[in-house]
């Protein structure tokens, strides 16, 4: 038995789904932070809530973010968590790992903390949870050294995140891993010291399936497609249909633009009228493939409901090339964020702003035209602001 | 000791170290990919290399002991390689065919739960909970334990109409995709906060607290240096505790959770679609939620039976309406479920041409 009496959480050690509860045991080995963690966790089970207090401003020198600060409310009953502040560290692209880095990064963190991670964050970051103030610096001085980062927090840019992509995906259109290796460094100041409004994401997805939830958790979301025609293996639609595929009931009728025919032979798509929705590609991954000329869609706004509703980004540039060195892509970004950042009121993310500004400001800011893709209709309502440059057309 | 020398602002490692020799090798020339089982798949890239990738759920909440496990694991089976998911999956990247069985083989010795490919359950998106936060009104990695105790086939084995997608979030804060999810838990409050006005003036900016209440119902009052709430136009979000420490808006005996359902991010099909209200609050009954797990599992398996192949929840719900929905699945309509935020314009009907 350990330190403290945990009926209640003993009870979802049972079953057999993984249990963080036998996680947090575990780590008890490692630091008593971690019984303490444990005890203080079974009285929140026990009275129906939580004893953290608010974060404070903890980190580490010349950095503003990338700690979170964390304090038990009632540290006299549990002084093992007094302080159990968060470090969070840049993952990599994709979240690829080798056995020896990870054992590098727990051989640091058993040293100077709880013993307990998250792989990964909600915002994609390698968590460390649990360690105290002191212990901050030596613990930014041997991962640095070693080569990792911390990731950020506050208001700042938060650390990017992506999907496989081209790792191990054949429907990457995008190298989402490259790209955000390369506007993760691009940014490092901004991530570091938090300077904006409000925090800020980006995220990259190789595809409509978005498999970062790009278009939903990432104040810029970046989404492979492409814009000539799918490319289809004509014997291998004729191997699904052999196997007993239903083509008819599970992919053409199902294709939301109607674009789609088959003959009992072959699939033949008309590419003008392809949403690029990726349905019919998800489903036969052995017959039908993105097209060749590819690039990203860039949305820009999604956020959870605070303040006033979530959000689901919006699109404003339909088509963009992201080759290496990106230049064209990061100045667009840098465009963005600079408008936002000039404009916005304190604790306002970029959706905000735009539902207050409209999107003219935006496109106008960021040098992108008007064009139907930004929107599902044109408006409804008659009140439409004129600009004086809007007469000199 | 002395410590090793820090550097700043080097960013993360980058990425190609981490990358097995066959995926380094054929970097953006993958062909296809295959689902072997729930919880393995293939990916062959177009000169006939492949890549296979053995999935199994971490509960999120790793200790350094089981990542070491994790990394021997991924010694003897896949030359040291492995990586994550955005859904908070361990994935074992096996270049050797034959390693995938005597993988599969100990990670059921060592009651590894593989699995989450396919139109099924993967791994649940979830928050931090009472382990780690203060805003938290109820237990995220506790109600995902019980949840997916009582699910656990749908992870491993059983086919569901469509991919089904399960988020956990400990406030409205939503530190996870649950507003896009199919089926999410999201933990509410139900009564305006108390005030320790003799602190607020202390910890506050009056400013912002005030300026953090969506629907205006805070207003300063200067003279005690402190912030009045107007009770009947709270709507209980706990931003303003976000910002100011004093107003408390925990009740442990009337906080609770509400269940959201149809959310989808991916554009397949349809577009991507939050998700929306199916019931209002159930109390937080730790350590195993038993009514929630419950109306969970009703939701999911009344989508099971009723859905068309391919559509995921949302879908199915489009499909046969809403009024149906509720039908369907017995849970009862309330005053909660009729928006009159900002999204009452939307949604309310405007035709009459509904079902009974």
């Amino acid at each position: 038995m350990g330190k403290y009496e945990t009926p209640m959480l003993d009870e979802l050690e049972k079953g057999p789904w993984p249990s963080f509860v036998t996680e947090l045991k575990k780590a008890t080995k490692v630091s008593p932070m971690a019984d303490d963690e444990l005890g203080q966790l079974e009285k929140s089970f026990q009275t129906k809530r939580g004893y953290w207090k608010h974060g404070g401003i903890v980190g580490v020198l010349g950095y503003g973010g990338g700690v979170i600060g964390r304090y038990s409310s009632i540290p006299d009953e549990f002084p093992g968590v007094a302080h159990f502040h968060t470090v969070r560290i840049n993952q990599t692209s994709g979240f690829f790992y080798t056995a020896e880095a990870l054992r590098m990064i727990c051989d640091i963190w058993d040293k100077y903390g709880s013993g307990l991670t998250n792989m990964h964050g909600s915002t994609g970051d390698l968590v460390l949870l649990g360690t105290t103030t002191e212990n901050l610096e030596a613990i930014f001085a041997e991962y640095s050294s070693r080569g990792w980062d911390l990731g950020s927090s506050g208001s700042a840019m938060r650390t990017p995140s992506c999907c496989v992509g081209m790792g191990r995906c054949e429907w990457a259109c995008i190298d989402t891993m490259d790209f955000t290796y390369h506007i993760t460094q691009h940014f490092q100041d901004e991530m570091h010291r938090p300077a904006y409004p409000y925090k800020f994401k980006i995220k990259t997805a190789g595809c409509a399936c978005d498999c970062v939830a790009a278009i939903a958790r990432a104040d810029l979301s970046i989404i492979g497609t492409w814009k000539d025609k799918i490319r289809i293996d004509q014997a291998e639609v004729k191997n699904y249909a052999d196997k007993g595929m239903d083509i008819q009931g599970e992919i053409i009728d199902l294709c939301p633009t109607e674009c789609m025919v088959y003959d009992g032979g072959e699939i033949k798509i008309n590419d003008v009228e392809c949403n690029r929705c990726m349905h019919c590609i998800a489903k036969m991954t052995k017959a039908l493939r993105p097209g060749l000329d590819k690039g990203a869609t860039i949305l820009v706004g999604a956020k959870a409901p605070i303040v006033v509703g979530s959000l689901l980004s919006w699109v404003l540039i339909p088509f963009i090339k992201m080759d290496p060195p990106y230049e064209e892509i990061t100045e667009k970004i840098e465009a963005i964020i600079e408008w936002w950042d000039d404009t916005a009121k304190p604790r306002e993310r970029i959706g905000e702003l735009i539902e207050v500004k409209g999107m003219r400001p935006l496109l106008e800011a960021a040098d992108i035209p008007p064009v139907p893709q930004q929107v599902k209709e044109p408006r409804k309502d008659p009140f439409f602001f004129w600009a004086e440059s809007d007469f000199d057309k | 000791m002395a410590l090793p020398e820090r550097q700043t602002d080097i960013g993360p490692p980058k990425y190609d170290a981490y990358l097995p020799p066959v995926i380094k090798e054929n970097y953006g020339k993958w062909k296809y990919h295959e689902v072997l089982t729930p919880g393995t798949m293939v990916h062959v890239a177009e000169g006939g290399d492949k890549i296979y990738t053995v999935r199994a759920a971490s509960p999120r909440i790793l200790s350094t002991e089981s990542i070491r496990e994790i990394c021997d694991l991924s010694e003897k089976y896949c030359d040291g390689y492995l990586r994550f998911t955005t859904r908070n999956n361990i994935e074992f990247l096996v270049s050797d065919k034959g390693k995938i069985d005597p993988l599969l083989a100990e990670l059921k010795e060592r009651k590894y739960t593989v699995g989450g490919i396919g139109p099924r359950i993967s791994n649940v998106i979830h928050t931090q909970g009472w382990v780690h936060c203060h805003s938290a009104c109820t237990d995220a990695s506790g109600i995902v334990k019980a949840m997916m105790d009582e699910l656990y086939e749908y992870f491993t084995t059983k086919e569901l109409p469509n991919k089904v997608r399960l988020a956990v979030a400990c406030c409205v804060n939503m530190c996870g995709a649950v507003h896009c999810s199919d089926i999410a838990v999201v933990a509410v409050h139900r009564k305006a906060p108390t005030i320790d006005d003799a602190n607020v003036g202390k910890m506050c900016e009056i400013p912002t607290t005030v300026g953090s209440c969506p629907t205006s119902a805070i207003r300063p009052n200067p003279k005690d240096k402190t912030v009045v709430i107007n009770e009947e136009k709270c709507m209980y979000c706990g931003n303003c505790f976000t910002v100011c420490p004093p107003i408390d808006i925990h009740r442990p005996e009337d906080d609770g959770v509400a269940i959201v359902v149809g959310g989808k991010i991916s554009s397949l099909r349809t577009d991507p679609k939050f998700s929306k209200l199916a019931i209002p609050f159930l109390f937080n009954e730790p350590p195993r939620w038993p009514k929630v797990v419950d109306a969970i599992k009703n939701i999911l398996e009344t989508y099971a039976k009723h859905a068309r192949k391919h559509e995921r929840v949302g879908e199915w719900i489009e499909r046969i309406g809403w009024e149906s929905f509720f039908k369907l699945t017995g849970i009862e309509f309330t005053y909660q479920h009729i928006d009159d935020f900002t999204f009452m314009r939307d949604t309310l009907r405007t035709s009459a041409a509904f079902k009974f």
